[in-house]
């Protein structure tokens, strides 16, 4: 009984935060704000400790909380499933959080909407609480909805401008289109199970994994498993930003940092992946379904790295980092290797946070210039975040020893032994992003912390500094992109010549320390129970006689020191290497040959630089289709035919036989007389013949 | 027969209040007529309140019965009484009253005592049309309360309110004709009743069921109103008062559906069954296209009125799938679109007393002079795209859900909503709250006074108290969607 209210305070801690600094954000001053959600958070977090102790002595717990709906046979109830996924999870959220909000007090200081932030953020976990520790779709939906909310009112947060509120519409409407998918996943689970509750709903999974539906006609049956499956994975893809519904993450860059790390890198974007580690006993029913997914992550692993290699934004790279990553657990999944990426979700989860905010401190450092071509140098004036920032990055190239490492080189040994139609693609797909992931990252790395001091030049148009060719090649850039372009031209601020960056405050740097340590250490200590132990028992399920990629696994794994000591003579480690030491090649030693290569693959480039068209072809294809539909529609369909022909046709028709029944009404009696005469002549005339 | 005549106090308080109010005199006594009228809505409401308390979840059949003989010759008695599909509706509607009486009270500044007085005996009316048993009661009700509506929009309405005024009764009366034509038709087959209930047992042919079908489906399609009998609706609306565009999306619009469930359902089952999917294509061609329509839209009243449409044809939909699911789903997206159109046309209501306008592209910004009006107006966009936590999820989740256990692709074509809903709220609100501000209009808003600060507050109270615990509404419907599903699913035909 007692850890139930435990549970409870979990989500609602959070939630009670939320609510007084949200309701009383114009009366009460900036510190009840801040204090009121962290001390929310900092309980959300310790009650999470606790239960995670408690899940480990074995005691797991199903059950509801109310029931929130009844209709003909079927319950609906609000209800927490607390086992090693969920508690896993619930430390993950609440940890970030806990970090992002101390980060916020000093990242926020000058902004007017501190205290609707702090209320938006804890409002978030609340919403990412309620979906991590749902036991039944219902709730599933409403978290998974929650959050999109919250991420939307956060990506528009300053509202004012144009591409942050062309940006969160953006993020909702694709995260809608996944949620079609999953509604109709939902209901497929509701129709066939008769239930939604987790539970009930695995334990008939097996029993309905050779039912089949006729669902493009009698002919054709899709096999149910494969239909739920897909359907759900459609949601994952919107959540988690797979391709090609990946749209919305770079632009939800819009978003104020500390959001950036919270919702769009460590947490929400994870929901996805979780959900489906969370179904893997339907996930595991369907092969098809499997290899749509690992096919889904391959392509997003690689295609989504390319791009970061060529954006100058601070915070795009890190963006298009994650996309990346979440291929990888995405991959993960369709091996049929939940736990490993759930395993990657977390150490992920730090390790890019870590960066997030540390782009954070960069962007406040260089007075809101989010330009690395501006940067340069930095390690001298912002020593705390150098060395977070050195360490995030090595973490996420899988450096042996660092967590990303052991999350990473799981990935793609699990992807090496998995035989799912695909597996082959994913392989390669997941072994050439380790290169370009060392490639972006540590470009963006040695143009920020090392190299020439190019800040405080800008604003004086130095036209005759080194980084000449290159800024002018990014101008060119600029005016085919205008709406990249009005982002900029919002952010940019910048130092004022002479003027030096700043170490940020301890609020910000504290909670840069605090998450390298588990971006550096986390993975070298909890490898082998979440991987190998049974720490995931009963929580996630592998088929592991169709499916034996995590037994082949454990039969390779002898220790997380052995790994990484082995890693040194494996290709990935060299592919990790090359591609650190040729960013530096190319960006420190010989800037020149980048310029080159651009000029001489200008095709490539403008398709890389226009990110493979999906923006402008959903611009015109869908919004502009559904916008040309609905005025057809409008002027042709309402106007034109049911109002025009038919309402006032009819009433064209009433006018002409009043026009008609006009003549008969001259006011002359021998007209009268004369048509009455007519009359009973007629009358008279049927009479007789009918007689 | 219980000792209070509940029914009858609610049907007869609004309107013997606004027939008090009628006799402060024009504007002489305007501040008396408005707080008479409140003092009437609110004991309406309050009258209404024991339906709920009182209700017995357990029982199918009618509740609060009251029967007396009214024109002994046809056999026409005062017979009323509400089951579980009908007591949320004289709930709703009394409820909705105080909001309107609230939302003219600064507003309306000419023939203030009829303006309040139109509104109470509306209120009346409909709460009768909710609670008749009688044929010829629940006519007189169903055509009585065409008359306040139609002089609200033809005397307090925009500047093209005649022609709208006139198109909104010139379509509902063209359904009513049929409607009235049918009535007599059961009064003679049934050898000389009018009650209703004792319609539902009455054997028909299926060519008999099939016309009584097309008859009701026709006066009740103009009042949901169902593609392609829908394009009066966009004109009531922009021409109508704030006050008359609530209780027409909240109120005036469930007639039709609750007719289905009271007439068509009931009476003409096997019919129901032969042309449900008629009914069901009508109600996916009112998601989808009045969904692309309404995106389209530069008037704020249009839009939302053509959401409604759309939101309706949920209902429609989830009523011709026979399943409890899919009926009480249905029944609570009606309530639900009480509370969130309501809101929403209130919220536009509020600009246009400040700013005199309803096209979108006159705003921009709104935020920034109005940033509590911006949050409440948030809370209902979302409502109204039906997000999770409000009562716009409750309904669209359980109809959708519904359609994929009746089939997939009918789910798939009604489950787009939950993108174009989206698209068409969220780009509005994009455009008239969020950026910077666009005029010297905008930056003169001033934010929401108390009052209307109030009739938010009801608003959301209804719409996040029924998405975070719909148990409470469902609970009620039950019994009565039961029984009814299993007095359609039998044959009548002998």
């Amino acid at each position: 009984m007692e850890m139930q209210k435990l549970y409870l305070l979990v989500p609602l801690a959070p939630l009670f935060g939320a609510i007084i600094a949200g309701l009383l954000c114009r009366v009460i001053p900036r510190w009840v704000a801040h204090t009121v959600t962290i001390a929310g958070v900092a309980i959300a977090f310790i009650a999470s400790y606790v239960i995670f102790k408690d899940v480990l002595a074995g005691n797991t717990f199903n059950g509801p909380v109310y029931r929130w709906l009844t209709s003909g046979d079927y319950h609906f109830e609000v209800g927490f499933l607390i086992d090693p996924l969920t508690v896993t999870m619930m430390l993950v959220v609440t940890f970030v959080s806990l970090m992002v909000h101390i980060y916020t007090i000093g990242y926020m200081q000058d902004d007017p909407g501190y205290n609707r932030f702090f209320s938006y953020i804890s409002l978030f976990t609340f919403s990412m609480l309620m979906l991590v520790m749902s036991n039944n779709f219902m709730q599933l939906f409403f978290g998974w909805e929650a959050v999109g909310l919250v991420s939307y009112l956060l990506i528009g947060f300053w509202y004012t401008r144009p591409t942050a509120i062309f940006a969160n519409m953006k993020a909702f409407l694709v995260n809608r289109v996944g949620d079609f998918g999953f509604i109709l996943g939902i209901g497929l689970i509701l129709s066939h199970f008769g239930t939604l509750d987790y539970a009930a709903v695995f334990a008939k999974a097996s029993a309905l994994a050779a039912t089949t539906i006729p669902l493009f006609g009698e002919g054709s049956a899709v096999a149910l498993m494969t239909a739920v499956c897909i359907l759900l994975f459609i949601g994952a893809m919107g959540k988690s930003a797979q391709v090609p519904l990946h749209v919305w993450l770079p632009d939800s860059m819009e978003g104020p940092t500390p959001i950036s790390a919270l919702i769009h890198a460590a947490t929400m974007v994870t929901a996805g992946i979780f959900m489906v580690a969370r179904m893997s006993p339907l996930f595991e029913l369907s092969d098809t379904a499997l290899s749509f997914v690992i096919v889904i992550g391959a392509i997003t692993a690689l295609f989504m790295g390319f791009l970061g290699v060529i954006q100058n934004d601070i915070k795009r790279v890190v963006a298009y980092s994650t996309l990346s990553q979440l291929g990888y657990m995405t991959v993960a999944l369709g091996a049929s290797a939940y736990s490993v990426a759930i395993f990657h979700l977390m150490t992920h989860a730090f390790f890019k946070a870590l960066l997030f905010l540390a782009a954070g401190s960069v962007i406040i450092g260089m007075h809101h210039d989010q330009d690395i071509r501006n940067m340069g140098g930095l390690r001298k004036y912002m020593p705390i975040t150098w060395i977070t920032s050195l360490v995030g990055s090595l973490a996420l190239i899988g450096t042996p020893f660092f967590a990303g490492f052991y999350s990473k080189d799981s990935i793609i040994e699990a992807v090496a032994l998995s035989h799912i139609p695909g597996s082959g693609f994913a392989y390669f797909a997941v072994m050439a992003s380790v290169f370009v992931t060392a490639l972006y990252s540590f470009r963006m790395y040695f143009l920020v912390f090392h190299g020439e001091e190019r800040f405080g030049k800008a604003a004086a148009h130095g036209d005759h500094h080194a980084s000449h060719a290159t800024s002018h090649a990014k101008d060119e850039h600029h005016d085919d992109d205008t709406h990249h372009d009005e982002a900029h031209g919002e952010e940019h601020h910048g130092l004022a010549p002479g003027q030096k960056p700043h170490e940020t405050p301890w609020v910000v740097t504290l909670p840069l320390i605090l998450l390298a340590i588990p971006s550096a250490i986390i993975g070298f200590m909890t490898i082998e129970p979440m991987l190998f132990g049974d720490f995931f028992k009963g929580a996630i399920f592998v088929d592991s006689e169709a499916h034996p990629v995590m037994k082949e696994l454990a039969h390779h794994f002898h220790g997380a020191f052995a790994m990484a000591t082995h890693a040194l003579t494996t290709a990935v480690f060299w592919l990790a290497l090359s591609g650190v030491v040729t960013a530096w090649y190319l960006y420190m030693k010989r800037p020149d040959i980048p310029v080159a290569i651009k000029a001489r693959f200008g095709a490539l480039y403008t398709l890389l630089d226009n990110k493979y068209y999906f923006d402008r072809f959903n611009e015109v294809v869908f919004a502009g289709g559904a916008r040309l539909l609905g005025r057809g529609l409008w002027k042709g369909g309402d106007a034109g035919v049911i109002d025009g022909m038919i309402v006032n046709g009819a009433v064209r028709l009433v006018s002409w036989f009043a026009t008609l029944a006009r003549f008969f009404q001259t006011g002359h009696i021998y007209h009268y007389a004369f048509t009455m005469i007519i009359g009973v002549f007629v009358l008279m005339t049927l009479w007789v013949t009918r007689a | 027969m219980l000792a209070t005549p509940l029914l009858s106090l609610a049907i007869w308080v609004p309107i013997l209040a606004g027939f008090a109010v009628l006799a402060t005199g024009a504007d002489r006594n305007a501040p008396l007529a408005r707080m008479l009228a409140l003092l009437g809505a609110v004991a309406g409401l309050l009258v209404t309140i024991p339906l709920y308390t009182g209700f017995d979840l357990n029982t199918p059949a009618m509740q609060f019965v009251e029967l007396h003989s009214w024109i002994p010759r046809f056999n026409v008695n005062y017979h009323l009484g509400v089951d579980g599909i009908s007591v949320l509706f004289v709930l709703l509607n009394s409820f909705i009253t105080v909001t309107v009486i609230l939302a003219g009270w600064q507003v309306i500044d000419s023939r203030v005592a009829q303006y309040n007085a139109g509104f109470l005996i509306m209120s009346g009316l409909l709460n009768g049309i909710f609670s008749s048993l009688d044929g010829v009661l629940f006519y007189v009700f169903f055509e009585a309360s065409l008359i306040p509506l139609y002089l609200i929009i033809g005397i307090w309405g925009g500047s093209n309110r005649v022609y709208a005024a006139f198109k909104f009764f010139l379509f509902t009366l063209m359904g009513s004709l049929l409607f009235l034509i049918a009535l007599l038709y059961l009064f003679i087959e049934s050898g000389g009743s009018f009650s209703i209930l004792d319609w539902h047992k009455l054997p028909l042919g299926l060519t008999a069921q099939t016309w009584l079908f097309l008859a009701f489906l026709v006066a009740f399609a103009v009042k949901v109103p169902m593609w392609p009998v829908h394009t009066w609706l966009p004109d009531a609306h922009v021409e109508a008062p704030t006050g008359g565009s609530i209780v027409l999306a909240a109120i005036a619009l469930k007639l039709g559906a609750y007719g289905f469930l009271r007439f068509s359902l009931p009476i003409a089952p096997d019919a129901s069954h032969e042309l449900s999917g008629l009914v069901i294509a009508l109600s996916l061609i009112a998601i989808i296209y009045i969904g692309f329509v309404a995106l389209v839209q530069e008037d704020m009243k249009k839009l939302v009125a053509y959401s409604s449409i759309a939101h309706m044809g949920f209902v429609t939909l989830g009523f011709f799938m026979f399943s409890a699911l899919g009926v009480e789903g249905a029944l609570v997206q009606m309530i639900s679109h009480g509370f969130v159109s309501g809101a929403m046309f209130f919220a536009i209501g509020v600009m246009y007393d400040r700013a005199h306008s309803r096209q979108i592209a006159d705003y921009g910004g709104v935020v920034n002079s109005m940033p509590k009006f911006a949050a409440f107006f948030m809370l209902f966009a979302m409502a109204n795209a039906g997000l999770p936590a409000t009562s716009g999820f409750v309904g669209e989740f359980m109809v959708i859900l519904a359609a994929v256990d009746y089939n997939f692709w009918v789910a798939f074509a009604a489950a787009t909503t939950m993108i174009v809903g989206a698209a068409y709220t969220l780009w509005m609100y994009k455009r008239v709250v969020f950026g910077a501000v666009a005029n010297h209009h905008v930056a003169e808003l001033t934010d929401i006074n108390g009052r209307e600060f109030l009739i938010f507050v009801l608003f959301a109270a209804g719409a996040l108290g029924m998405g975070l615990y719909p148990q409470p509404f469902t609970e009620v419907m039950h019994s009565s969607v039961n029984e009814l599903l299993r007095h359609v699913a039998l044959s009548k035909i002998q």
